[in-house]
């Protein structure tokens, strides 16, 4: 869906998670690095690397897909 | 006002690191930046207020989702499910589903082929101009107190949660509102929630996951809850984790109600108000692009509203299984008026709504704190906009455009919308005010909404299906119906002994009161809008066309496969509702 100029909702999603995801993986593999002292319930899981590269690889999937030169690509290959 | 001192407290639940901050700005800034991107695409009265009417399924289904899914629905139900057990999951599913549905195959191809702009405007359609100004006038106040009540809930979450000040949040959240949804209308509000709908997927989504790995599955969560409240001397500690099967009785479950209260009160009548006519959420799939999206939209939504549980219940049972105090005792959570009365603040009380920020505070490090504290800022700031959006919409059609001018051109409406939107958002900052110095308004609010919603079911349903239902009979059933419910609720106030009569068992407590209420108050709107119409002169089958059953060439399906056919999945959903009644029964 794109409605409204050349950026679609799914772009914006998928900039935001891609950053969102960015910040907690790389908070993430700092902790594991120097971990903190007061530590949360199953710290040992270290959700924040893998939930942080859940929503990166997210993020990226919905960004490249539906960026501007995707969008424009599947224009042109509508008309 | 020093920035760092709003933000830093030492008595908060949480603490929020730079990362946490940094994801928070790095929201506001997007939200912002998306109203200013869309401010060039809302020129017309149907972009603003429409969005155009171009949004796929998906967009109009997950929009129509998450302008439900709001934080205050999302804390409050999960602080439910800690008081009540899993029959608060009813409000999700047998609570939701069947209507959603509903909507779908049977009302959103009236809705749709009449473009009507609003409920209101179907109702003018259908029944003149009277039944049109008592709903139109009912929801515009209730969309401006529910949006001051979303703002004043939201900046007491942040004091309770972060220690931010109360004039802090509500100046910034009502700041950001204002400017994305006068930039883009509609079409910015619906981004938003459609952001807001992955944001609280993925701020929330952990706690479950990882509560569940803690408490050794579902069977360990139903053991552990068992153990803390038998110890507790709890009554009926079985019931907590049972869906159907403790609700022979009123005194056999948590919740004090019984089978019928939740199918025909719950299921039957206020779920198939709010879902199939308040038009906050109707308002949404109305914009969809075509009546294929639009009969989609809600079955999409009702797919996803189907695993809504996960975040919002779940974590409120685990709560109940998990949380223990610092010294390692268990904790017990409190009604919200006595964990924040002074006393309760000085013993550290923790209130039923807080259970889930308490669980995102156990599991949750820097970065997925600042995401989960995003996801319910974006949830209370999209339920204010999504009540500002429809206020505007209904005020500048249904009460400006209809009773004011008339005449008013296309490009006036526009700017009227505008203008409407930043009007609506002071009001509401008033009313977050008002609430903050009369709290008992927020109970009073609440109940005031299920008033209208349940008559307007019954108007809308039978000016639908019912051809021979004149203007008289439509808009003196909307008004009985409302008057008799106000008249309960007032009956029960004064003398707490009706509740035999109206909850029909002196066991009945609040939640069964409310869905009985709404079950006579529709059926007597029913009654009045049949005898009335019997006795008055019904409209010709001439001005009927669009907007009644029979009367209504609905299009024919475009020629695509079951696989993309509404009915198909209709079923799919269903059948996946049914399975989960069984399971947890």
């Amino acid at each position: 869906m794109k409605s409204g100029g050349s950026l679609s909702i799914w772009f914006f999603t998928g900039l935001c998670l891609g950053v969102t995801g960015a910040l907690i993986f790389a908070t993430g593999i700092y902790e594991l690095i120097s971990p903190p002292a007061t530590k949360v319930v199953l710290y040992e899981l270290h959700a924040n690397v893998w939930w942080g590269a859940v929503l990166l690889v997210t993020g990226l999937f919905f960004g490249i897909h539906f960026s501007p030169a995707n969008e424009r690509k599947r224009m042109s290959g509508k008309s | 006002m020093n920035l760092a001192l709003l933000l830093l407290s030492s008595n908060t639940l949480v603490h929020l690191s730079a990362v946490d901050l940094v994801i928070i700005v790095f929201y506001f800034a997007l939200v912002l930046g998306i109203g200013f991107y869309l401010k060039g695409q809302a020129n017309t009265g149907e972009d603003f207020f429409m969005a155009g009417r171009e949004m796929t399924a998906w967009v109009a289904g997950l929009a129509f989702l998450s302008a439900n899914l709001g934080s205050l629905e999302l804390m409050g139900w999960a602080g439910n499910s800690y008081k009540y057990g899993i029959l608060a999951a009813h409000w999700y599913w047998i609570g939701a589903i069947p209507s959603m549905l509903f909507l779908a195959l049977v009302m959103m191809p009236f809705y749709y082929v009449c473009k009507t702009h609003s409920v209101p405007g179907y109702l003018k359609l259908r029944f003149g101009v009277g039944a049109q100004a008592i709903s139109s006038v009912s929801f515009a106040l209730m969309t401006l107190l529910m949006s001051g009540i979303n703002m004043y809930a939201m900046a007491v979450v942040m004091r309770v949660v972060l220690g931010w000040d109360l004039n802090f949040s509500i100046l910034i959240s009502s700041l950001t509102v204002a400017a994305y949804v006068a930039l883009g209308g509609l079409r910015s509000a619906i981004f938003n929630e459609v952001l807001q709908f992955f944001l609280i997927w993925a701020g929330a989504l952990l706690i479950p996951i990882l509560g569940l790995i803690e408490a050794g599955g579902w069977s360990g969560l139903q053991a552990r809850i068992l153990q803390n409240l038998t110890e507790q001397h709890a009554a009926n500690p079985g019931s907590y984790t049972h869906l159907w099967s403790t609700l022979g009785n009123f005194n056999a479950n948590p919740m004090g109600i019984n089978w019928a209260g939740i199918v025909f009160g719950l299921g039957a009548v206020i779920a198939m108000g709010y879902w199939t006519t308040d038009f906050l959420v109707v308002q949404r799939v109305l914009a969809a692009k075509d009546l294929r999206s639009a009969e989609l939209a809600p079955i999409i939504g009702a797919a996803f509203k189907m695993c809504v549980p996960f975040i919002v219940i779940l974590p409120g049972l685990l709560g109940l299984a998990l949380l223990r105090d610092p010294q390692g005792q268990l904790l017990r959570l409190v009604p919200a008026d006595l964990a924040w009365s002074p006393a309760g603040q000085a013993q550290g009380l923790h209130g039923y709504d807080e259970v889930l920020p308490l669980m995102l505070a156990r599991y949750c490090g820097p970065g997925l704190l600042g995401l989960g504290i995003t996801a319910l800022i974006a949830g209370f700031m999209s339920g204010m906009a999504g009540n500002v959006s429809a206020f505007t919409t209904v005020w500048t059609y249904d009460i400006y455009g209809a009773l004011i001018n008339k005449n008013a051109s296309d490009e006036s409406k526009v700017k009227m919308g505008r203008w409407v939107t930043i009007i609506g958002v002071v009001i509401s900052i008033g009313t977050a005010y008002l609430v903050m110095k009369q709290q008992s308004i927020m109970d009073y609010v609440q109940s005031l909404f299920s008033f209208f919603i349940a008559p307007l079911f019954g108007t809308v349903l039978l000016g639908m299906l019912w051809k021979r239902a004149t203007p008289a009979g439509g808009w003196t059933g909307l008004l009985a119906g409302t008057l008799s419910s106000v008249g309960m609720y007032a009956w029960v106030k004064l003398d707490p002994n009706a509740v035999r009569y109206v909850a029909l068992s002196m066991d009945a407590q609040d939640q069964a009161q409310n869905m009985f209420r709404a079950l006579w108050c529709c059926l007597i709107c029913i009654i009045v809008t049949f005898v009335v119409s019997m006795l008055t002169k019904p409209k010709p089958d001439s001005e009927l066309k669009d907007v009644v059953y029979g009367l209504t060439p609905i299009p024919k399906a475009e020629n695509v496969g079951w696989l993309h056919s509404p009915y198909f999945w209709g079923v799919v959903v269903f059948v996946i509702f049914i399975v989960l009644q069984i399971i947890f029964w």
